[in-house]
């Protein structure tokens, strides 16, 4: 009974973004219309069977242009992450494993990042680095979020520095970088996955949030935030440009979101 | 005593270090408050000898330094795009911005125990299952989108609050608060989603230790060991997320002012910054470094409260 | 328990806070309320300068809402005809070197001072050109007008007459003339700013608001409203529920998409922008020195289209950089110079070494919608004629400085204006020598007509050169002209009066309550 629960979160959750991911993937190689390719249909049609989700004052077929977007987020999503979880590994393992001196500096570095609103943090990198493109996007991201995934790896690393199997790796005479890879990194993934769901999702709302002040993707580029947040000034000619976007958005993050739930029930082994 | 000074510390260290950051980043920024100022009509001459009367043109520690002294003599400068002193500036706007936090913070934690506990409660059950949807879907929202449904739905819809008419609190104080409400609502919902998820899996975790377990076994009612011991156990952890949680109100804040018009300090940050008044980003960086570590060390010395066994600076 | 009734007592602050703001919030303003009171909430797409010192002044939004405040010794009307303001009346004498102007009886500033000819003088030398360019300028904020450097020498005869000898005639030395007149003694202008319009400074918070009152004493017919509150809202989508909701009376430089989206209870104005909005090209670096390439863009290009896709068809297509308002120089011959020719445009590429197409970067104003948007369609248009536009988002800062002040760009979408009414304003820019032309224009034969017109007294004889500019930038392709955007503005239903100008300003003397 118990153990059905968590499946429920972790299978509604895999099925759903599964789902999304999917018709993502399918759009990196298919769409109906080009995503770029104006007057696809007269503008501001409604859904209908040739514009499942309606086109845009362009013309643009907005289904197309959802999969294209949806995919520019799923990306920005995961390389931050991935910049993050490598970044965050790196640090918080060794500062984790070895503690120190090293160790005390680099948590302080990192109190002061994390008391710091991430979306600031970003603005201001950006401000650096020049707004508009995908990468610098991720790159101002990641670097926010290197400091959250590497208190959590800390945390998990120090944990398990003096646990008996690690000891007796130890004493058997294996090397550090081994210890850290074969014996302790296995053992954090119960903490690790979730908080990579949780990063996604983080990366993506924060992305959103800054495609609305201005700062984050530019056209011609897209992701799924901005269209959202150029859509909502249409809200009132248009509702289902907002809708639609806003809703495949909604969709991914909550079955991302439902997947670190089950992985986190699970993890904890409570249910 | 030594935790005061050790907090100090800490406060200062951040203050100077993000200072610093921000400072550097300007310095890396294309563009200076004196462009910014002349706009178009600007010739080079012009533009260098405003730049000169700025003081842009010393060196970029020496410029530091100089903001540093100022910062611990009590000023803070004076804004390049306005022509007034920062903190004259800033004031006003700390005030708008300090209420919204503040009426956020209430609602997530006044809105967000009772959810997690009732959550916990009824762990496994259906209410739970719909109550964990519920919080991924209000994590799963932006920010600025949950902001343009409530304005919609509150303003032009039900006619609640005008839109886009923030009195002032020197005009209408009560008027005021009461706009204030809607941009709280809207930073607190998934600030809410996250913490009463929080709290439900440390209830969850204290629920498994022997004493609960014993307490129930002894026939004691479910919810009254719930509300009464495990509640209190589980405050320590609580009140530090909820303090940490400050940091992300402020970032809500930022969209949320923009969305409902409110002017506060994330409207200041985000126009100072295209200007590159670099002063006034300064004073707001330090302020909201400032608040955000004043909200850690206040959770500390209520957790302290709560558990006397911890001492001070030793939590996390 | 305790904690049970701590939470019991804080939802009940809660609750009680909001019903007594609920109590309180039927006081706040209606439209009703403004109506009655006589006056009207302006919407401002972005804070005002900081000085609102009017030679100060920076943003073509200032200017267009402190033209209320201030005035020349003459000031334009809507048809672009110039008037007299501070001036009674001027006299010009027969070698058409000497101005001889009479201030206005009895006419004050807003302080209360009575405007004199010696204020006049300061004013105008406050703004003359240093006679060294190079030399650093007295108060590099001010911003010199080079073209009083025609003057030769200003004298107050007495308080009411001044009179100003120029070193050689000139047509267009009036138009400068609207030239903000400020009291000489007043040190307060950047911040309580004080002038003779028909309304006055009142107040200001940053990014809050700024507010205007009638001026009681004006000289002329006086404001209808009693007093203007322009509103600060940065946000566009926001704005528009501003207006719903009802915190907004009027609101110029919407975008077809919101006006498709006004609530009842308002009605829409057209005026136009008076920017030329054009795909400009950098001249000096490859292939744009190309005539063949900068013609092959323009033949790209289908104006009509972009209008009617990125502005829901307001606006109107131009071919130079004059736009319609501009009636005296404008040639509508030249709107249509260029037609779309994919077939003729790939041709002329070829031409020109580039078979295959080629790939420009176009750096966009990243916060302007409406510049950005025409970068898509333009983007989506050129691909058919081979040409890849790569749109560059960049803040408006970083804008000013690499591509405006830097000159370092290949194309770049923006719309440029003219600060006062006269074609030099507009087409002065383009001389090779020019410090404002950024787009590197280097055409001998446009070099050699602006200094012709610079020569010549004939009116008719400048209004035939200036045309023949016109032309000059049309055929040698200097940019790929778009449009001058239509001003499209909200009004309240009941408010009339609103003026359009054909320079960049927002007249609300007029406006008015229907009764």
């Amino acid at each position: 009974m118990k153990k059905k629960k968590i499946n429920g979160f972790l299978l509604t959750g895999l099925l759903i973004a599964g789902f999304v991911v999917g018709c993502i993937v399918l759009g990196f190689f298919w769409t109906p219309y080009p995503p770029d390719a104006m007057e696809a249909g007269a503008p501001h049609t409604a859904p209908c069977f040739a514009h499942l989700m309606g086109t845009d004052k362009f013309g643009r077929d907005i289904f197309s242009r959802v999969l294209r977007g949806a995919g520019t987020t799923l990306t920005i999503g995961v390389s931050t992450v991935a910049l993050g979880t490598v970044g965050g590994l790196l640090i918080g393992s060794l500062t984790g494993y070895f503690g120190g001196t090293v160790d005390a500096f680099l948590m302080r570095v990192g109190d002061v990042l994390t008391a710091f609103p991430s979306v600031l943090l970003a603005m201001v990198i950006l401000s650096v680095l020049g707004p508009g493109s995908k990468y610098n996007v991720v790159l101002a991201l990641g670097l926010v979020f290197i400091p959250t995934f590497a208190r959590v790896t800390r945390t998990a690393f120090a944990g398990l520095r003096d646990v008996n199997y690690v000891k007796s790796a130890r004493l058997m005479g294996a090397s550090s970088p081994r210890i850290l890879v074969r014996h302790i990194l296995p053992n954090i993934m119960p903490v690790l996955l979730p908080a990579i769901t949780i990063g996604f999702n983080n990366a993506v709302l924060s992305e959103a949030s800054m495609s609305y002040l201005g700062i984050g993707i530019t056209p011609p580029e897209a992701s799924l935030g901005y269209m959202l947040s150029e859509a909502q000034g249409m809200f009132a000619r248009d509702p289902w440009y907002a809708l639609c976007t806003g809703f495949t958005l909604v969709l991914l993050v909550f079955g991302v979101g439902l997947i670190g739930e089950g992985l986190q029930r699970r993890g904890r082994e409570v249910f | 005593m030594k935790y005061a000074v050790k907090r100090i510390a800490m406060l200062l260290c951040t203050m100077v270090v993000v200072s610093f950051l921000t400072f550097a980043a300007f310095h890396m920024i294309s563009g200076s408050a004196a462009t910014a100022k002349l706009g178009t009509e600007a010739t080079a001459e012009a533009v260098e000898a405003l730049e000169e009367a700025m003081g842009l043109h010393r060196p970029f520690l020496v410029r530091y330094g100089e903001w540093l002294l100022g910062f611990f003599t009590g000023s803070l400068g004076e804004s390049y795009q306005y022509s007034m002193p920062v903190a004259q500036l800033v004031a006003p706007k700390l005030q708008v911005t300090l209420c919204l936090s503040i009426m956020s913070f209430v609602l997530i934690a006044v809105l967000s125990i009772p959810m997690g506990v009732m959550s916990a409660r009824y762990a496994g059950g259906r209410l739970d299952a719909v109550w964990t949807a519920c919080n991924q879907v209000g994590m799963a929202v932006p920010s600025f989108f949950i902001g343009i449904l409530i304005s919609w739905l509150c303003s032009v819809v039900l006619h609640w609050f005008v839109h886009g008419q923030f009195p002032g609190f020197e005009q209408n104080l009560w008027g005021s608060l009461y706009y204030l409400i809607f941009p709280a609502i809207t930073i607190s919902i998934p600030r809410i989603a996250t913490t009463s998820r929080m709290l439900r899996s440390t209830i969850m975790s204290e629920m498994q230790k022997d004493y609960v377990r014993t307490a129930i076994a002894r026939g004691n009612d479910r919810s009254a060991v719930l509300w009464r011991h495990v509640l209190k156990n589980s405050l320590v952890p609580i009140v530090t997320f909820l303090a940490q949680g400050m940091a992300e109100i402020l970032a809500g804040s930022i969209v949320v002012e923009q969305v409902f018009g409110v002017p506060g300090l994330g409207r200041l940050m985000v126009a100072s910054i295209n200007n590159r008044d670099l002063a006034v980003v300064q004073a707001l960086v330090v302020i909201m470094a400032f608040w955000v570590v004043l909200s850690g060390t206040v959770a500390d010395i209520i957790n302290q409260r709560i558990d006397p066994r911890l001492s001070l600076g030793e939590g996390k | 328990m305790k904690k049970r009734s701590l939470a019991l007592l804080l939802v009940a602050c809660l609750v009680g806070t909001v019903l007594s703001g609920c109590g309180d919030s039927s006081k706040t303003e209606t439209p009703k309320d403004r109506a009655a009171a006589n006056t009207i909430n302006v919407a401002l797409p972005e804070d005002l300068d900081d000085s609102l010192d009017p030679h100060k002044t920076v943003s073509a939004l200032t200017r267009e809402e402190m033209f209320n405040v201030f005035e020349g010794l003459v000031k334009p009307t809507p048809d672009g005809d110039l008037v007299c303001a501070v001036a009674e009346n001027y006299k010009i004498s027969e070698d058409r070197k000497t101005y001889t102007f009479t201030i206005r009886d009895g006419i004050t500033f807003h302080n209360g001072q009575s405007v004199t000819a010696q204020d006049a003088v300061w004013s105008i030398e406050r703004c003359l050109p240093p006679a060294d360019p190079d030399s650093a300028p007295k108060d590099p904020e001010i911003f010199p007008v080079k073209a009083l450097g025609v003057i030769e020498k200003m004298e107050a005869v007495d308080d009411k007459t001044l009179v100003i000898t120029l070193k050689e005639p000139s047509n267009e030395f009036l138009s400068y003339l609207t030239l903000a007149i400020l009291p000489r003694d007043y040190t307060e202008q950047d911040t309580a700013p004080v002038g003779t319009g028909p309304f006055q400074y009142v107040s200001r918070q940053p990014q809050v608001e700024i507010v205007l009152e009638k001026n009681e004493n004006y000289w002329g017919t006086p404001a209808q409203l009693d007093k203007v509150v322009y509103k600060v809202i940065e946000n566009a989508d926001t704005m528009l529920m501003s207006l719903q909701s009802g915190a907004i009376d009027l609101c110029s430089h919407l975008t077809g998409t919101q006006v498709s989206q006004l609530p009842t209870g308002f009605h829409v104005e057209e005026g136009t922008m008076n920017l030329v909005n054009a795909l400009y090209l950098n001249h000096a670096v490859q292939p744009l020195d190309d005539i063949r390439v900068r013609q092959a863009l323009c033949m790209g290009v289908d104006k009509q289209r972009i209008i009617d896709l990125a502005f829901d068809g307001y606006g109107k297509a131009i071919g130079s950089s004059v736009y319609p308002a501009f009636t005296k120089y404008f040639d509508d011959s030249l709107t249509n110079y260029y037609t779309r020719d994919v077939e003729k445009a790939r041709a002329l590429l070829a031409e020109a070494g580039y078979p295959d197409g080629l790939t420009l970067k176009t750096t966009v104003p990243s916060d302007k919608k409406q510049y950005t948007e025409t970068a898509e369609v333009l983007a989506s248009q050129l691909a058919e004629i081979g040409v890849t536009l790569e749109i560059q988002p960049v803040e408006w800062e970083t804008w000013l400085e690499e591509t405006y002040y830097g000159r370092n760009f290949e194309t770049t979408v923006v719309g440029v204006d003219a600060s006062n009414m006269t074609a030099r304003a507009l087409l002065e820019r383009f001389v090779s020598n020019f410090r404002k032309n950024f787009i590197n224009y280097n055409n001998a034969e446009y070099d050699e007509l602006f200094r012709l017109v610079q020569a010549t007294s004939d009116d008719a004889e400048q209004t035939r050169l200036y045309k023949e500019m016109a032309r000059n930038l049309t055929e040698n392709a200097a940019n790929v002209y778009i449009q001058d955007l239509a001003d499209l503005m909200a009004v309240r239903d009941g408010l009339t009066g609103v003026r359009f100008y054909p320079i960049f300003v927002m007249d609300l003397a007029g406006v008015h309550y229907e009764k």
